[in-house]
């Protein structure tokens, strides 16, 4: 992460020139040294091990690539300039236009160099898919992949994350902390929009998206406090949506659990929803309690009391439901605009939590359950399947 | 400033103003304000200009009007430079921004404001500056180039031009009245939805796209009718020029390919219209339907951009190396295989949406194999420079640029498609590098080659070279200042899209940037004092031969810029640089003989559909639901009473050709 060394390195590189001259160099030379700041370039240098091998992947295919890149650009500017008109090169040849050899040379030489590269992209895809469970902690040390790893529940809202640990019965936001070389599996959703969970330090990204579990799987190596963030871009507040990510030793994430324990705040539906409406930077928040099935319910879009969970409408559909029978319980399957995400208003300017829909679009009230003046059915069918949960 | 604050909430209000009223006047912004008092002053002064000089009824008649494909060509390229202007202001924009949003501060724009900007800057440059400049270069140079008199359908051709001038003015209304999107430029649901992007932003997106996408589609079927049954006699398929043969396959991928962005787009309208699901989180809709769709759209897209170019740089490298194409039938087979692979690549677009390692890889290894007939092409190029005897005018200037350049795009493109290493770089900056390397490198710098290369022929005397090498210099330098801290960025870890940054050490490599852009701006003003500078010099960068550059190919056999029929008698083709190979063969112009042409008549249909086009947008998108279906019931009136127009066309006189030809032969002969 840090660079300290460089410009100490610089400045007794200068030392003997005039002083003059050195003052200037030593004005400029943090610009001189900036493509040297590679310790500064995450990607390049990351802490977990999935990104190193990611960065290794970025390195062998580079240069694999430009093992024919090089000659190309070496060839066009030698060729430009040998062949310029002024050079009245003897060899023109206005009707030369074909040659075998070179021909086949022409197919080849690509055809090889993607030969190679996509060997190593169907092997390296597998190694590293995002589902697999890591099976080292680095280059050296092997795990079995039954080995249990940290589970770690995140959703996306909008625009902050949260962070569930459902073995330990904590949640956080916008902080998420984990033991050294301890394996993590993330299950990712988000409640809203579209974003991507990334830490570039510890491995890539991957969609965040409602309705739908992405899975990923990472170990950090070296501790610290690294950055994470959303990769895809999901309205205005986007670009606060940051969180850190603390990699520990094993005491310190034990202090950093019974920190959060000590909070004494419990996150239950009500405060869930609370905290699905829009903010912006929002700070560290601990959660000592959890209640259950919370990222189930999230995953399924059914925290808000009323709403059908997901898995339930799909059994219910497998199952030749879902018919005339729910007709009338619409409302109970929208999720969609229950909560305003900070819409342009031109109607209305400053007037928050009323989405400007076209006539139609609004459910009349007689269709809401409550309206009904009874419970909504989904709550039945959801004790009717509580045994078959597919998602 | 709110004049009707009872009245806006009358249902008489709503009835005939839909949702519209003062408040989507963005009279809060002052950038606007400003733009639109530039803009009005501008507009004002062009109005008064063309009334002074009484030039409405020329423009009327001989441009809006005119189904001459090479009038049609130039006015597409006048469009695509005017929409550059407004791309360009977008991204001089976004670069302030992110050089100045550090340490706490905001930076000048607000996300509202910003999250448009980036919106705008990249639909306008895809759809209203890259394909109309393409589509311009195409419809001016395919009918001269396979011998042909106009394309097969020239009033739709008329049609097709105004359809995505009418796109262009909706985007660009957009602006002064109400919002643009802010969701980035492919729209992606849920945040399009009309639940979290409940204005009218979306909606001008949309309609946008839909009315310019119709004219693309259509221009698309009228060149393949051309290229396919338009053709000079002798020239078969495999003695096509090599720029035809990329445009052809180009609008190939133009008709597969758009109706699939018109139907996506038609079902997130019908999402926010009428409330179906299609790809809502809830109700059993599914966004990853969209993603998918709109990138099977969206990859053919961007081999659509880059193909006609790669002709532009066969023709131009061929021409100034003074020698035949190396590998003709090579270059041929590399542009079909290109197009067909286009169609097997698109889920590389979202590796990191949760596919298997299967499907990742399998897209990951198609989108390789792309690189062979690319890495082949640029081999075809170098053989074609070697043993030459190049010529370093503009047009081969930018080729050699673009060669340098575009195989560095073409290598981290490469990069980006191996899935774990997209997983890292993935919506970073190293992506926006990525893809502005192979558009500017590829698509922009072909076309300121074609620009240069053509521009004698459509006009009669060449480019001011002076100001033509300073904007190539500002530009070739400024875009690697402008995009190498990009990449740098990318492996810094920094994603794309953002506003405000907290970590000051990424600042520097983002001044370096707005650096870089300045200079692309200095190169884009060269660009334009090129243009001034020329006309004003015309008289002395006069070529009265019709062939400045030694041509090879059949454009060059006519004058400059071509009479209205393009060729007196249609030429006989026996090589594919028929142009060249008629010169060596000691080719002589026709003196007599000539006859009667027939030709297609000039038509208004084409522009009143297109404006009847923009009253029915306007009525969706401010729910003015009466315009709507008024200005609907237009279009197919309009549309339908041309087909009982039977003056479609006329005969250019036997005399009125011997005149023009006469004239011509005593031009030529003052060359000796």
């Amino acid at each position: 992460m840090s660079c300290h060394g460089l410009p100490d390195y610089a400045s007794g590189m200068t030392a003997r020139l005039p002083a003059k001259t050195r003052a200037i160099l030593r004005r400029f030379a943090p610009l001189l040294l900036l493509p040297l700041g590679g310790c500064d370039w995450v990607v390049m240098s990351p802490a977990g091990d999935v990104a190193m091998q990611q960065r290794d992947l970025i390195v062998i295919s580079t240069v694999l690539m430009l093992l024919i890149i090089i000659p190309v650009m070496a060839m066009t500017v030698w060729f430009a300039w040998r062949y310029r008109e002024k050079a009245k090169a003897e060899d023109y040849d206005p009707d030369w236009d074909h040659s075998t050899s070179l021909e086949l040379l022409i197919w080849s030489a690509p055809l090889l160099i993607i030969i190679a590269l996509g060997a190593i992209t169907w092997t390296s895809t597998h190694l590293l898919d995002p589902y697999r469970p890591i099976e080292r902690v680095d280059h050296a040390r092997k795990i079995e992949p039954a080995a249990k790893r940290l589970q770690v529940e995140v959703v996306a809202m909008d625009w902050k994350w949260l962070f569930i640990y459902p073995e330990l019965g904590i949640a956080t936001v916008n902080e998420l902390a984990a033991p050294v070389d301890q394996p993590i599996e993330f299950k990712i959703t988000s409640s809203t929009i579209m974003n991507s969970f990334f830490v570039p330090a510890i491995a890539g990204q991957i969609y965040a998206m409602p309705g739908m579990q992405t899975v990923l799987h990472a170990v950090a190596n070296k501790p610290g406090n690294y950055e994470g963030f959303s990769a895809n871009y999901s309205g205005a507040g986007f670009s606060n949506m940051r969180f850190r990510f603390h990699a520990m030793d094993k005491g310190g994430f034990d202090q950093w659990v019974a920190k959060v324990k000590a909070s004494g705040a419990t996150l239950d539906s009500a405060t869930y929803m609370k905290l699905e409406k829009p903010s912006e930077k929002v700070p560290p928040m601990y959660f000592s309690g959890v209640q259950a099935k919370l990222f189930h319910d999230a995953l399924n879009m059914c925290v808000q009391p009323g709403k059908r969970c997901m898995d339930d409408v799909m059994m219910t559909d497998m199952h030749g439901g879902a018919g005339k029978e729910s007709a009338h319980d619409v409302q109970g399957l929208r999720h969609d605009g229950t909560i305003d995400v900070g819409g342009f208003h031109p109607a209305a300017p400053g007037k928050k939590g009323e989405i400007a829909q076209p006539a139609g679009m609004t459910p009349a009230a007689d269709r809401t359950p409550a309206a009904q003046g009874k419970q909504a059915p989904g709550q039945q069918d959801h004790d009717g399947h509580a045994g078959h949960k597919g998602m | 400033m709110s004049p009707h604050p009872a009245s806006e909430n009358s249902g008489i209000w709503k009835m005939i103003f839909g949702r519209l009223d003062w408040s989507a006047i963005p009279l809060h912004e002052p950038i606007l304000i400003g733009t639109f008092a530039m803009v009005a002053i501008g507009g004002i002064a062009v109005l008064g200009l063309v009334t002074k000089y009484r030039l409405w009824g020329m423009l009327w008649n001989d441009w809006f009007t005119t189904v001459d494909h090479k009038r049609i060509g130039i006015m597409y390229m006048i469009l695509g430079l005017i929409m550059f202007l407004r791309g360009f202001a977008d991204a001089i924009m976004m670069r302030l921004q992110q050089a100045m949003a550090f340490n706490g501060s905001e930076g000048y724009l607000n996300a509202h404001h910003y999250d448009q900007i980036f919106t705008a800057h990249g639909v306008i440059m895809i759809f209203f500056v890259a394909m109309p400049m393409i589509t311009g270069i195409m419809n001016y140079i395919v009918p001269l180039q396979i011998g042909a008199r106009d394309v097969s359908f020239p009033f739709l051709n008329n049609f097709s031009f105004w359809m995505t001038t009418a796109g262009a003015v909706i985007v660009m209304m957009s602006l002064f009245v109400g919002e643009f999107a802010r969701t980035g430029w492919l729209a992606y649901p849920p945040l399009s939805g009309i639940a979290y992007s409940p204005g009218v932003g979306v909606d001008y997106y949309i309609w946008g796209l839909q009315i310019a996408g119709i004219g693309t589609l259509l221009s698309g079927v009228n060149l393949i009718a051309t290229i396919v049954k338009m053709r000079a006699p002798g020239m078969n398929m495999m003695k096509l020029p090599v720029f035809t043969w990329t445009s052809l396959c180009a609008n190939v991928l133009i008709v597969a390919a758009f109706p699939v962005l018109t139907a996506v787009l038609a079902l997130l309208s019908l999402d926010r219209y009428v409330g179906t699901a299609f790809f809502t989180n809830d109700m059993g809709g599914n966004p990853m339907m969209y993603v998918n769709l709109i990138w099977i759209w969206g990859h053919p897209e961007v081999y659509i951009l880059i193909l006609p170019l790669f002709g532009v740089f066969s023709e131009v490298t061929s021409t100034f190396s003074s020698k035949r194409l190396f590998g003709y039938s090579s270059m041929v087979y590399a542009t079909v295989v290109i197009a067909i692979l286009s169609y097997l690549v698109w889920l590389h677009h979202f590796f990191t949406m949760g596919s298997g390692a299967s499907v990742n890889s399998f897209f990951g290894i198609t989108t390789m194999v792309i690189s062979i007939p690319t890495g082949a092409k640029l081999f075809n190029w170098l053989f074609t420079m070697y043993r030459g005897r190049i010529r370093f005018e503009l047009p081969m200037m930018w080729t050699v640029a673009f060669m340098l350049t575009f195989t560095v795009g073409g290598m981290t493109g490469v990069l980006l498609a191996v899935p774990p290493a997209d997983f890292v770089l993935h919506n970073s900056l190293f992506l926006i590098a990525h893809f502005h390397n192979v558009i500017i490198g590829g698509v922009l710098f072909g076309l300121f080659a074609a620009i240069n290369y053509w521009w004698p022929k459509a006009f009669g005397y060449k480019l001011d070279t002076v100001w033509g090498k300073r904007s190539f210099w500002l530009w070739v330098v400024g875009f690697w200042f402008a995009f190498m801290p990009l990449y740098i960025l990318g492996l810094m870890g920094v994603t794309r899209r953002m506003r405000v940054f907290d970590d000051p050490s990424l600042q520097i490599w983002f001044q370096i940037a707005a650096f870089g852009s300045l200079m692309i701006a200095a190169g884009i003003a060269c660009m334009f004092v090129q243009f001034g500078v020329s006309i004003k010099n015309r008289d002395k960068l006069r070529d009265t031969t019709g062939d400045p550059w030694d041509g090879r190919t059949l454009e060059w056999a006519t004058s400059s810029p071509p009479p209205d029929y393009n060729f007196a008698f249609t030429p006989v083709i026996h090589d594919n640089d028929a142009w060249a190979d008629m010169k060596k063969r000691g080719y002589q112009r026709p003196l007599s003989g000539y006859e009667a042409i027939h030709m297609p008549s000039n038509t208004g249909t084409g522009i009143i559909i297109a404006g009847l086009s923009i009253a029915f947008s306007v009525g969706m998108i401010w729910y003015m639901w009466w315009l709507a279906g008024l200005s609907f019931v237009g279009i197919l009136a309009v549309a339908i009473g041309h087909t009982f127009n039977y003056k479609r066309d006329f005969y250019i006189p036997k005399d009125v050709v011997e005149r023009t030809e006469g004239e011509r032969t005593a031009l030529l002969a003052t060359q000796g």
